[in-house]
């Protein structure tokens, strides 16, 4: 296995010759976007008319189906077929344990079983969408109604740890903060949020003999190509899945749904092309969530503002059958210096909707709890929040003591400090007003994983000397097709324009897909090697070519620039070699692995966030004003794309902060908030000035390019920096998310403001 | 029911179950699918339209009523050999990300600036004052197109430099 110092040897990234790594080139499939011609899932044209499928779903939260009538929906108008549990086609069994990184069957209708309100139960498909939606109401389903647990505050008496896991101690957390000179101790609440992808999941599925083609929108493309097969018990190779536009991800296509199983089996029994679309009302159930929690955070300090004790304790929930841990603690592992620690989890297990992973799992929950209480001890402490953390800044991994890879926090908050203008907050809260508003600021650190998974790559060069980038990897907006181009231009020596992007099938080499902000540089790590690879077989044909003038050289002497081949004054195009000697063009593969001591360091990105909120204390309303990231997240492949989705998961940490959490109906558990009029995700007007900064970093311990993820940093930690303006500027502190008027207004009323 | 609507510049004979909204008609019978489906209640804005040269939630409306009306969709707007300033603008500013409410915030876009010129009032702006392209402006007027990727500072900018480009 390879060492993390393989990597530390030059390559055409690094070397950047043309310039390429790092610009903000525009996005590769943007023109299609732009355009409305990007073919998502639903909209691919199959090769004859498909038939519309609706989903049904359960109206209880725990029981059983006992019966199913459905003579209506059959009888209905252009109905062609109606399933429900007792009528469904065998698929394979459930495993009874299953872990997210390999596929498992997922069978669709699986039994009479009903877990959770809004659990898929029925399917009925028709001509058009009309009609099957029509169709579908129809259906009408008897339940014998179990108990069911669904009010997550009422059930923490039953939290447990999560399977195979136990609290993490260093020193005596206990001892250190009973003894501690200043201790701040806080409960922090933080509500289920859903994804809301714009995109509604969807599958367009057809078979051509025993070959099985579905195009949908998931973020992990062979994990889910081959659980489809598991599930429909066929060899893998008769499946093929295509996801090539995704609208939207952020976790929650990690895993499928009913529509790719259903699609599939549908197709296969009405032997015509079907497609399956979840309603938005569905997308909220059916699909995954993140889960509520309750941290408890207990911090000893001394009066000089040093920890000696931390401990941050999180209870969360899952689906009675799920084993998902939200693990809000995580982060707090390696944040913060102090001598005595305590993290850990708990688990309660609900008749909810199956919680999952949401953007940055564990930070965007757990960031919104230890952010603030840094900040309330800093006002006990009589000290600046940022003198705080740096006071506190750990020279190794406060729990494993390992070396950190690279680490610019205390960079990123005193840039960002002075490009904000810090300095001019007032510690005391309640003291700026501008008009009817109260102003404030707010900070805010962040810290988020970074992770390398195994991936595969295959770069083609045809005739005309263009590349072709093959890979089985999802991009889901995050500009996987762009940085791919750009890795494989600069790699090769030519143009962006003679580079295409095949991704987003499952006959591609497989990559993981997007998730855990690993995208990037898992699927550009192996892209790299395949372009080296392509060089060392492109350099090799020239010099065993009599008609190239660089005939006779040495392969490793050879050079890749502006599409010409050259042994310093030799030279001649890329195109014309490939033409001249491999007319059928030449393939490389290429691979990583994660490093076999890359554990021994600690590895994280970073960041901090400034905002400045107005509160007005009449109505309790705030508004984010203005918002600065600055950030440490390796090299930047693309700093157009890098900083959209820095700035894009700064606004979720604005949302989580200020709006957005569903909540359940205790009598049916119904998820409340249905649709996107009552689910608040932001919209233009509540977002204000917002902007985000990138620091010149390499990680050399993170991958062969040094480059890091940056889908998840934004989000971590962003809305604790709103919460803390909210109290800069107002005096108040909610501890239960989001900060909503009323209970401002509560605590604003009791201040008697 | 036979309804004959104008889209993009071409007259489009449809039959359709009275049922199908404008959306589905374009998506599913004409196979414009520029036009997204975020919603399918009007809570959205990614299946934004321009009828008659006004923005509307194309889900919120059945085909049937526009027997006569003139649609422009994404799709009419320009192509990726010739694209709308406002599709440019987008582009290089990179005010999308996974790119599905996009055709609805560019419909929405020129509609909005169409409103501007004509001094449609708004939150920010009375009736009978001339609105300005201000950021507070734009974020007012397009609040209805929700961007979950949340490009929205990079949307306000790409709005902003179209309406330079087309001034």
């Amino acid at each position: 296995m390879s060492s993390v110092h393989d990597w530390e040897a030059p390559n055409p990234v690094k070397t950047n010759r043309s310039g390429l790594i790092g610009k903000a080139v525009d996005r590769y499939e943007g023109p299609l976007k732009v355009t409305g011609t990007a073919p998502y899932a639903y909209e691919v044209e199959p090769p004859s008319p498909a038939a519309y499928g609706v989903l049904v779903t359960s109206t209880v939260a725990r029981g059983r189906i006992v019966a199913a009538d459905t003579a209506a929906a059959e009888a209905a108008p252009g109905v062609l077929l109606v399933w429900t549990p007792f009528t469904v086609p065998a698929q394979a069994e459930r495993p009874a344990v299953t872990d997210f990184w390999s596929a498992s069957a997922d069978p669709a209708l699986e039994d009479d079983r009903v877990r959770y309100f809004g659990q898929a139960v029925g399917l009925v498909v028709a001509d058009t969408l009309e009609n099957a939606t029509a169709a579908a109401k129809l259906v009408a389903f008897s339940y014998e109604q179990e108990p069911a647990q669904l009010v997550f505050d009422q059930h923490l008496g039953e939290a447990r740890d999560p399977p195979g896991e136990s609290d993490v101690r260093v020193g005596d957390f206990e001892a250190a903060f009973a003894a501690a000179p200043v201790t701040l101790e806080g409960t922090w609440k933080t509500p289920l949020q859903n994804h809301c992808q714009m995109e509604p999941c969807a599958t367009t599925a057809w078979w051509e003999g025993d070959k099985l083609t579905v195009h949908t929108s998931v973020q992990m493309v062979r994990r889910t190509q081959q659980g489809l097969a598991l599930t429909l018990q066929i060899p893998k190779e008769n499946v093929r899945l295509l996801t090539r536009y995704i609208g939207g991800g952020f976790g929650g296509k990690g895993s499928s749904y009913e529509d790719l199983t259903l699609a599939a089996l549908a197709a296969r029994a009405l032997d015509r092309p079907v497609k399956i679309a979840l309603t938005r009302q569905q997308m909220m159930t059916v699909t995954i969530h993140r889960p509520a929690t309750v941290m408890d955070v207990k911090l000893g300090a001394t009066p000089d503002g040093r920890l000696t004790a931390m401990s941050l304790i999180t209870t969360t929930h899952c689906n009675r059958r799920g084993t998902f841990t939200e693990h809000a603690s995580n982060f707090a592992r390696s944040l913060y210096a102090a001598p005595n620690r305590l993290t850990g989890h708990r688990l309660v297990k609900l008749d909810l909707p199956h919680a999952g992973a949401m953007r940055a799992p564990g930070e965007a929950s757990g960031m919104l709890s230890l952010e603030v209480a840094m900040d309330e001890l800093a006002e006990k402490l009589g000290m600046d929040p940022i003198q705080l953390r740096i006071l506190n800044e750990p020279e190794v991994d406060p729990e494993t003591g390992k070396p950190f890879s690279i680490r610019q926090l205390v960079r990123c908050m005193k840039e960002g400090a002075q490009l904000f203008g810090w300095d001019r907050r007032l510690p005391t809260p309640g003291q700026v007003r501008d008009g009817r508003w109260l102003v404030g600021f707010g900070m805010a650190a962040a810290i988020r994983g970074n992770f390398l998974l195994p991936a595969r790559c295959s770069f083609f060069v045809d005739a005309e000397g263009v590349i072709t980038v093959r890979q089985g990897m999802t991009d889901i907006g995050t500009g996987t097709y762009t940085v791919l181009a750009q890795i494989a231009a600069e790699t090769l020596g030519v143009p962006l324009g003679a580079v295409r992007v095949e991704i987003g099938d499952s006959e591609l080499p497989p990559a993981p897909g997007s998730g855990g902000q690993f995208g990037a540089a898992t699927a550009g790590s192996a892209a790299l090697d395949a372009g080296m690879n392509l060089r060392k077989a492109i350099a090799e044909l020239a010099v065993a070519d009599a008609g190239s003038p660089l005939f006779g050289g040495r392969p490793d002497q050879v050079t890749f620039q502006d599409g010409v081949v050259a042994i310093e004054n030799r030279s001649e195009r890329l195109g014309d070699l490939i033409r001249r000697a491999a007319p059928d063009g030449l393939t490389a593969q290429g691979e990583i692995r994660p490093a076999a001591d890359a554990r021994n360091w600690s590895q994280h990105t970073y960041g901090a966030h400034f905002c400045e909120v107005g509160v007005d204390p009449v109505t309790g309303e705030t508004r984010m004003r203005r918002m600065l990231g600055v950030f440490a997240a390796g090299r930047i492949l693309n700093w157009k794309t890098a900083r959209s989705q820095l700035t894009g998961g700064m606004i979720w940490g604005v949302a989580s902060a200020l709006t957005e959490g569903n909540a359940i109906d205790p009598r049916y558990g119904s998820l409340i908030n249905q649709d996107l009029a009552s689910y608040l995700v932001p919209v233009q007007a509540d977002i204000g000035e917002l902007d985000a900064i990138m620091l010149d970093e390499v990680d050399d311990k993170a991958n062969p390019m040094g480059i890091k993820g940056v889908g998840e940093l934004g989000i971590s930690g962003a809305g604790a920096a709103v919460a803390n303006a909210i109290y800069n500027a107002c005096g108040v502190r909610v501890r239960d998310y989001p900060i909503t008027p009323d209970k401002l207004l509560a605590g604003l009323m009791a201040k008697g403001m | 029911m036979r309804t004959t609507i104008t889209v993009n510049g071409q007259a489009r004979a449809l039959d359709l179950d009275p049922r199908t909204t404008l959306l589905d008609a374009l998506r599913e019978h004409l196979r414009l699918t520029g036009a997204k489906k975020g919603c399918d209640h009007g809570q959205c804005g990614a299946c934004t339209v321009l009828v008659n040269g006004v923005r509307i939630n194309s889900c919120l409306s059945l085909a049937v009523m526009h027997d006569g009306d003139e649609v422009t969709s994404i799709e009419g707007l320009g192509t990726t050999e010739a694209l709308h300033p406002v599709q440019r603008a987008f582009l290089t500013e990179d005010a999308f990300q996974c790119g599905y409410c996009t055709p609805g915030q560019i419909c929405s876009t020129v509609g909005m600036l169409a409103e501007l010129e004509a001094a449609i009032p708004s939150q920010e702006t009375p009736r009978g004052a001339k609105p300005a392209l201000t950021d507070a402006e734009i974020r007012e007027r397009m609040s209805g197109n929700i961007c979950r990727c949340s490009a929205y500072p990079q949307i306000v900018a790409a709005i902003k430099s179209a309406a330079e480009a087309m001034a």
